[in-house]
């Protein structure tokens, strides 16, 4: 490899021009692909790049109401999960893809702020954000929304046999509860991780293994990813039930009730799951200036945006998460349908960074062999 | 030359070479010592060895399942056909995620297996190797038989005449000829299913990992570039060696070969043998391929208060929150879009290589040739092979280092999506059409030479004719390649006008029946879109030129 990357690209860049003559001729009739992401007509405004991971989601209104206000047009860019938008940030540290980041949780934050991805910036309107949100005393991010990984239930399965849904971590390993939760592989699925967060935050550094090994002797079964625990294995979920899914438990979100109501055909009267609220891990998300932003100004614009009143309202509906913001409303699906979770688990995002891969690994070999 | 060079070197080589030299030389130092240090870890080994007989069985298990199957599609007449291989090259598109539930419901719990024989294959390599069949059931048929439908059968019926059996006449004078693009599908399989990755991880559970997937791990939960730097150099030297030994069964293979318009050589089977194949194959076909794809088509009608077109109403009107910043059906066009413009680009590279691989060495033995150079253009053929056995995610987190200033800014643009799926498709162009070009007789186009054709107007009138074919193959192959890719593209970042895998991946991350019911909705249009497109595709070549060969 070369000591000097400019000058290689250069020399690259002269002998390549008739690769991309062919790749931009190709690309002319199909130039609406970019209209349909950006506005048409009209000399480009102004834009600022929000980085995202693919959950990101905001009503076009918002959007439209944050250009009216600034000047500033987002465009937005989805990174992948969670996971691989952080790692891809920490990757182009200093060049980066766009001017703002958002959706690092409290279990990859200190990993962001380690690698130096972010520079400091005080958002306005932080007062109305409570403080146990605040979690990085430099501010070099700033909390937008927070949600709990929680285990939900099946209410049909409950009603039927006659038998009262967990409520707590300690119900789970039960006899009365044998054969009936799946979780997710807490390497490869962030609610997964959670969960085992969870009960590591409840049981103890030293507690949670022996809770785990109960778990397994209680039948607990593990899959890879959300979507084959939800969509699968578990009964609740229109897929569950047609792929026969036996499984009344499983680790998903406190809101995904509401979720299901939201997109019931017809929707239903009540949620069809419930959230066992003693078994949730908080999750909160955040939002920070990239370190060598092109646009710092816009920026800074759309970091304040993201906690106004009318991003944080937006929110729920978008993301299915929960607005850090005292003074912006829950929306009625949420308040009807959804469940308040008095004390959630948490963790210092420091202990998690510390933690998280010894304990994957101790996890593996205690549940998977 | 000089054009498909560039593009791999700026699009593939370059961010590559990057991302393996960011993790492997940390703070100035090299980090060579780790090669010893991960390669002698037990699990690692594991891995590897998985990889290496997993991905071979596959191939093995296609072959055999799929030979047939293209004998079928290129010798017999029958009503459909066109619309059949249309349908067997739907698996190539289908998101993996679908592909997973699909075979879930087949071979997994409350599956028809299960129902009948009480057998469940899920989470054993049954399920894997199976699924990797469906995959590459068109692969084989469109490869071999692409070249397999153009070959004289006269050859062989007169190798019968002079009194070889109908086994021999096969052996000695059909299956020489096939050969080359036999080695050409089998290399394909090969490095898709060695490189396979969604497949591994939903029908494998947590049991199986394969190189790439361990890759994927390294990269991204781990974040460990310098162990995801090593696997990635592992696999390198796999497909190359891989690579190397296909060159080398290949090169002494390839002859010119008698070609006709496939329409003569295809009739109606005829005996009971032949009719025997022919239901087998549609059987083969009906079990592997339309069962698993009817499952997904019964559940986008399936609504909780019976069948019904609930979901697909509920494609065109907004979603209830607006969470999708266009409607569903939008992201047909979008796919459409970007799977045309792959196409294109797929279509210029990879023709231009093939073109390239295959004219130099006419020249060269002309002049009586220089063994170096010949080995220049074999080493450029293996090149382009590449992409398909080395890691999305490697290519993927390569972009973002190295394509991010001008003029090469591309990270946040439209364009790096068709540019990764033609990565992909280009490797399908030249496979399918580097078999015939070289079958095309020498003597023809020095023929034209003699008689004062230009090299550009030999081309035209010699080998673009013989070759129309396999272009309509090839573009059909870097079409439906790109229209369903999605391990490149998830790891590109991508401004918000998602493809149609990309909206199912998103339906299927909630929770609620109506984003279910969408996902299988809109893989049903998928299916019926690539289906279509493909029928649409083969019909181009309805203008007869087989009067002149």
């Amino acid at each position: 490899m070369s000591t000097n990357p400019v000058s290689i690209k250069k020399a690259a860049a002269a002998a390549l021009v008739a690769a991309l003559g062919v790749t931009t001729l190709a690309a002319c009739g199909t130039e609406d692909v970019r209209e349909a992401a950006g506005k048409s007509g009209a000399p480009a405004p102004k834009t600022v790049t929000l980085v995202s991971h693919d959950s990101f989601n905001a009503s076009k209104e918002v959007l439209a109401e944050f250009t009216k206000q600034t000047g500033f047009t987002v465009k937005v860019l989805k990174s992948g999960d969670a996971g691989e938008a952080v790692n891809k940030e920490i990757l182009t540290k200093g060049s980066p893809q766009g001017d703002v980041f958002f959706g690092v949780d409290n279990t990859l934050l200190s990993r962001a702020l380690d690698n130096g991805i972010f520079v400091p910036y005080a958002a306005k309107g932080l007062d109305r954000v409570p403080a146990e949100y605040q979690l990085d005393k430099e501010q070099r991010v700033t909390p937008i929304d927070s949600g709990d990984i929680c285990v939900n239930y099946d209410k049909k399965y409950f009603a039927d046999k006659k038998l009262a849904p967990p409520v707590t971590f300690d119900d789970l390993a039960k006899p009365a509860y044998r054969n009936l939760l799946v979780v997710e592989n807490p390497e490869r699925s962030s609610p997964g991780l959670g969960f085992l967060l969870g009960t590591a935050a409840k049981y103890g550094d030293e507690g949670w293994q022996d809770y785990w090994t109960k778990l397994k002797a209680n039948g607990v079964k593990t899959v890879d990813s959300w979507e084959l625990a939800y969509n699968q294995e578990f009964s609740g979920s229109a897929g569950g039930k047609q792929a026969k899914g036996d499984r009344p438990l499983v680790v998903s979100y406190a809101s995904s009730p509401p979720v299901e109501v939201l997109y019931g055909e017809p929707q239903p009267k009540v949620a069809p799951t419930g959230v066992s609220t003693g078994t949730c891990f908080r999750q909160t998300e955040f939002a920070g200036l990239l370190n060598g932003a092109k646009n710092p100004e816009g920026g800074k614009a759309l970091i304040d945006f993201l906690i106004s009143k009318k991003f944080q309202e937006d929110m729920p509906l978008q993301m299915f998460v929960n607005p850090v913001a005292k003074d912006a409303a829950l929306p009625e699906l949420f308040t009807k349908h959804g469940v308040v979770v008095a004390k959630p688990e948490t963790m210092a995002p420091e202990k998690i960074a510390e933690k998280r891969d010894p304990w994957i690994q101790q996890w593996s070999s205690l549940v998977l062999k | 030359m000089a054009v498909p060079v560039a593009f791999f070197a700026l699009f593939f080589a370059w961010p590559v070479a990057s991302i393996v030299e960011r993790g492997l030389r940390v703070d100035g130092v090299w980090q060579f010592g780790r090669f010893g240090e991960t390669l002698s870890r037990p699990e690692i080994l594991d891995v590897l060895w998985f990889t290496l007989w997993q991905a071979l069985a596959s191939t093995g298990l296609t072959l055999l399942i799929a030979l047939p199957g293209a004998y079928v599609f290129a010798r017999f007449e029958f009503r459909g056909k066109g619309l059949l291989r249309a349908v067997v090259t739907v698996p190539f598109v289908m998101p993996t995620v679908m592909v997973g539930t699909a075979f879930l419901a087949l071979v997994g719990r409350g599956g028809l297996l299960d129902e009948l024989w009480g057998v469940r294959l899920d989470t054993t390599v049954w399920a894997i190797l199976i699924a990797h069949v469906f995959f590459n059931y068109a692969v084989v048929v469109r490869t071999v038989g692409g070249l397999w439908a153009q070959l004289d059968p006269r050859q062989e019926e007169a190798a019968r005449v002079l009194g070889a059996s109908r086994w021999k006449a096969w052996r000695t004078v059909t299956l020489p000829a096939l050969a080359p693009s036999v080695a050409a599908a089998a290399l394909m399989v090969f490095l898709f299913t060695a490189s396979s990755f969604a497949v591994v991880q939903i029908l494998g559970g947590s049991t199986y990992s394969t190189l790439e997937t361990e890759i994927y791990r390294q990269t991204v939960v781990r974040f460990d570039l310098t162990t995801a730097a090593v696997l990635t150099m592992v696999q390198f030297v796999a497909v190359g060696v891989v690579l190397a030994v296909h060159a080398r069964t290949v090169r002494r293979r390839e002859t010119a070969l008698r070609m006709v318009a496939p329409e003569e050589a295809a009739r109606r089977p005829r005996g009971v043998g032949q009719w025997a194949l022919f239901a087998a194959v549609l059987l083969s076909v009906a079990l592997l391929i339309v069962l698993p794809l009817g499952v997904l088509v019964e559940r986008s009608f399936a609504t909780s208060h019976g069948y019904g077109l609930d979901y697909y109403r509920a494609l065109q009107t907004p979603d209830p929150s607006g969470t999708f910043l266009v409607p569903l059906l939008d992201t047909i066009g979008n796919s459409l879009r970007y799977a045309v413009v792959a196409t294109l680009i797929a279509l210029v590279i990879g023709g231009l290589a093939a073109a390239a691989l295959t004219l130099p060495r006419s020249r060269l033995r002309s002049r009586g040739g220089t063994p170096t150079a010949g080995r220049l253009v074999r080493g450029f053929d293996a090149l382009l092979m590449l992409p398909l056995g080395v890691s999305a995610v490697t290519v993927g987190f390569g972009f973002l280092i190295t394509l991010d200033e001008p003029p090469f800014d591309l990270r946040a643009s439209w364009i790096l999506v068709p540019l990764a799926q033609a990565l992909v498709g280009v490797p399908f162009v030249v496979r399918t059409m580097l078999p015939v070009l070289r079958a095309v007789d020498e003597r023809l186009r020095e023929a034209a030479a003699v008689l004062g054709a230009s090299p550009w107007r030999a081309w035209r009138e010699v080998d673009l004719p013989l070759v129309r074919r396999a272009l309509l193959i090839a573009a059909g192959f870097a079409f439906a390649v790109s229209l369903g890719e999605f391990g490149a593209t998830v790891f590109i970042a991508r401004p918000d006008s998602p493809t149609l895998p990309v909206a199912v991946a998103r339906l299927l991350g909630r929770p609620g029946e109506l984003n279910y019911g969408q996902a299988m909705a809109l893989s049903t249009i998928l299916m019926v879109v690539c289906a279509v497109s493909l029928l649409l595709l083969e019909r181009l070549r309805t203008d007869r030129t087989s009067g002149e060969f």
